[in-house]
């Protein structure tokens, strides 16, 4: 059962006027930040205290190898892609729970929010033994500093996904913790993730049956686009449906809901309005090439209907009245409206808020059930009030 | 060319693909050097080409070239071009060049492939035009290629593959975009093509039929690397066709770039419109694959979002197969639409002068 927040929170007042505007809210993606010294730029800080010794010498020694989607971009927004307004006295923005609750999950009335810690995106640049020694010490560190000292917070499971028997050990170890909802992979892999390699993944994923998430961010050595490295942090960013695109594809076409029927994933930041043409465009592709793929029994859609569930950060923005509303349709038509998720992306600067976000297009009752009822199902979250 | 559809008036096919060229039959566009050196390799041809339409697959519709080149080029008269003196039908030969390491024999063979595709193109019929190989990886050879062949009156594009090392907004493209540029030929950007990079962004796929579907994201990447990377600023007269590359993402792509742009433009100052402005002014996307069920409303709502009349143009993409219907999408149309999409915006796009007035419709 989720706390309400403490009645004497100085923000009561305004927490009560959010709320009353847009009822319970599931805040399915928000960050929690370990400090500077964790980037890899710097030697020592927070992590080191979570580290067996031979690791924490490493860490101290070497430091992380950076990914080269941050290095590439040092023109991204300023502020470390953050709002403006995000940053504590002393860290950086998401490393301070006190401002976190004052400014998120008070001001809006939260009722639970799920954290996927920013130290993961460098966790697929290490190597094997030294990523699963690091993801440990973040799960311990989320855990300890953010979990336990307050019940409106869960956390994604950080694993060394690069290797999957590593990050299968992960998730044996945490994956039953009433607090750890979901195991967070970052969508920039080294293959695709219907490969095999990430299999034993998949199946401590089914065998807890714990639902598995990517989020943007993440190396695996490859250009974010199909036709090689772009030059702008803007078409990074703006790249990352297309490498969601590619997951979906390559999940569904390997045969991995095949091998784990039960499998669910939460694509995370990723948009959707690509989900009806590319459903679409897989099962038309089905019909004319399925000989290819004789381990898929059903239409490729049906495999994504199955499947799949979506954060709604960043909000997509049709662009003239009523195409939201026709974009609901289609997505009503893939039984997908069920499978989207609210989320704010807190405290990052395309954050989006629970009052503003979702557009008028959608209807009252489905705007309360992606703002937290779709939420509480997936997760198996027990939220007062909720629709 | 089927009698059960409706639309009446002419086409222009701006998707045609030859049957690739042997190697015996370029080596009289080819000089005794690259003869010898091609005898010598035992050199058969690209395997790029096989990569992109797998010989035996369903979509590759390799069975309608069967029968040798000229039966061949009977069927692309045939299904493409049809009795019409107005009709066109804008012809390539991918011949993997841009997965040469070699410059020179790179750009040989763009050559050799371009002259004996030309050369076809006149002994066959004179309603076909031509979409021209060049080197992309070695854009200042592209250009040199460009020019050598941009006077002939049959050469109506640049025939680029969806798959690059670097996107084609880059700047290392320059000579390539002001070339086509200056010659008013559009740069067509064609599904597949080989290159060093997976063709996804994570990593390298196992089967044909994800890289078939995940060409649409290639495509999208390409789209946004040009209008952010400025290449419409800088070469105001550009223009981009998208060639078997699906088109209905399109709306959601201009919506995400747009939002993008709202967000985080002043990193690239130079885009001083929205993203979709750009597209809608510089690009055309043909219609065949159609990415929509047949029947429904969405593939008419997905044209009502694209929100031009100016950017969807008729194709064919004869002798392969996709399982969609793009005579049955015209005949759909309102007729406005239907004639800018079968005639109108290819005509525009390619320097083909304007049709006659099209015929009543048969219906």
């Amino acid at each position: 059962m989720v706390q309400s927040p403490p009645e004497t929170s100085p923000r009561t007042d305004s927490r009560r006027t959010a709320r009353s505007r847009t009822g319970p809210i599931v805040d399915c993606d928000m960050h929690n930040y370990m400090s500077w010294t964790s980037s890899g730029l710097s030697r020592g800080g927070v992590l080191a205290d979570y580290l067996p010794d031979r690791w924490r010498d490493y860490y101290t020694t070497f430091g992380m190898r950076t990914p080269n989607s941050i290095a590439f971009f040092p023109t991204r927004p300023r502020n470390m892609a953050a709002r403006d307004d995000t940053w504590p006295e002393d860290g950086p923005p998401g490393s301070d729970l006190g401002l976190m609750r004052e400014q998120h999950l008070d001001l809006w009335g939260i009722s639970a929010g799920i954290l996927n810690p920013i130290d993961q995106i460098l966790m697929g640049s290490q190597f094997p033994y030294y990523s699963a020694a690091l993801t440990s010490a973040l799960n311990n560190w989320t855990l300890e500093q953010w979990l336990e000292p307050e019940p409106r917070l869960y956390a994604s499971i950080c694993v060394p996904y690069e290797d999957a028997e590593l990050a299968a050990a992960e998730i044996h170890r945490l994956a039953d913790h009433p607090r750890f909802v979901q195991v967070l992979m970052n969508a920039r892999t080294r293959e695709p993730l219907g490969s095999r390699k990430y299999w034993k993944i998949y199946e401590a994923a089914a065998e807890h049956d714990i639902p598995l998430s990517i989020h943007v961010g993440g190396a695996g050595g490859n250009p974010i686009t199909g036709a090689g490295f772009p030059s702008y942090y803007i078409e990074d960013h703006s790249g990352y449906p297309q490498v969601y695109q590619a997951h979906v594809i390559s999940l569904v076409c390997e045969g991995v809901f095949e091998e784990f029927p039960t499998l669910r994933w939460v694509m995370q930041e990723g948009g959707f309005a690509w989900i009806p043409w590319l459903c679409w465009r897989l099962d038309r592709a089905w019909h004319l090439l399925g000989t290819e793929v004789p381990h898929l029994k059903e239409l490729p859609s049906t495999y994504v209907k199955r499947h799949f569930w979506y954060t709604t950060q960043p909000i997509e923005e049709p662009e003239r009245p009523g195409q939201f509303a026709e974009l609901l349709g289609q997505l009503e038509e893939l039984q997908v409206v069920d499978r989207l998720l609210f989320s704010t992306d807190y405290p990052h600067w395309d954050f989006d808020a629970p009052d503003r976000a979702l557009p008028r297009e959608m209807p009252k009752e489905t705007r309360h059930k992606v703002l937290a009822g779709n939420a509480a199902a997936l997760y198996g979250l027990e939220i007062d009030d909720v629709l | 060319m089927s009698s059960d559809h409706h639309h009446g008036g002419p086409l222009i096919d701006c998707d045609v693909h030859l049957p690739t060229p042997t190697v015996d039959q370029l080596g009289p566009y080819l000089s005794e050097h690259w003869r010898e050196y091609i005898a010598t390799a035992g050199f058969k041809g690209s395997m790029a080409v096989t990569s992109t339409h797998p010989p035996g697959a369903r979509s590759s519709g390799h069975e309608r070239l069967d029968g040798g080149f000229a039966e061949a080029m009977r069927n692309v008269r045939r299904h493409c071009l049809g009795e019409s003196e107005s009709a066109r039908a804008v012809v390539s030969a991918h011949y993997g060049v841009e997965t040469m390491g070699p410059p020179d024999f790179s750009t040989a063979l763009s050559r050799a492939v371009n002259d004996w595709m030309l050369t076809a193109c006149r002994d066959t019929d004179e309603r076909l035009l031509a979409s021209i190989n060049v080197p992309p990886q070695y854009p200042d050879l592209a250009a040199e290629e460009i020019d050598r062949l941009a006077g002939d009156d049959r050469v109506v594009q640049v025939f680029v593959p969806a798959r690059t090392s670097k996107p084609y907004g880059n700047r290392i493209y320059y000579p390539l975009l002001a070339a086509a540029e200056r010659n008013g030929l559009p740069l067509g950007i064609h599904f597949g093509g080989m290159s060093w990079n997976p063709p996804t962004g994570v990593g390298w796929p196992s089967y044909y039929i994800e890289e078939y579907v995940g060409m649409a994201h290639v495509m999208q990447a390409q789209l946004s690397s040009l209008v952010f990377e400025g290449a419409f600023q800088r070469f105001p007269r550009l223009r981009v066709t998208v060639l078997e590359g699906g088109w209905t993402w399109l709306p959601s792509l201009m919506w995400r770039l747009d939002k993008e742009w709202k967000g985080i433009r002043r990193e690239v100052p130079w885009v001083e419109e929205p993203p979709s402005t750009y597209l809608r002014r510089h690009v055309k996307l043909s219609i065949q694959p159609i990415d929509a069920p047949p029947d429904g409303p969405e593939v008419m709502t997905t044209i009502d979002q694209i929100g031009s009349d100016d950017v969807l143009m008729y194709a064919s993409d004869f002798p392969h197969e996709h399982l969609s219907d793009p005579l049955a999408l015209l005949d759909r149309l309102a007729p406005e639409t239907a004639s800018k999409v079968a005639y109108g915006n290819a005509a525009a796009c390619y320097g083909v002068p304007s049709a006659p007035e099209p015929q009543e419709s048969v219906r």
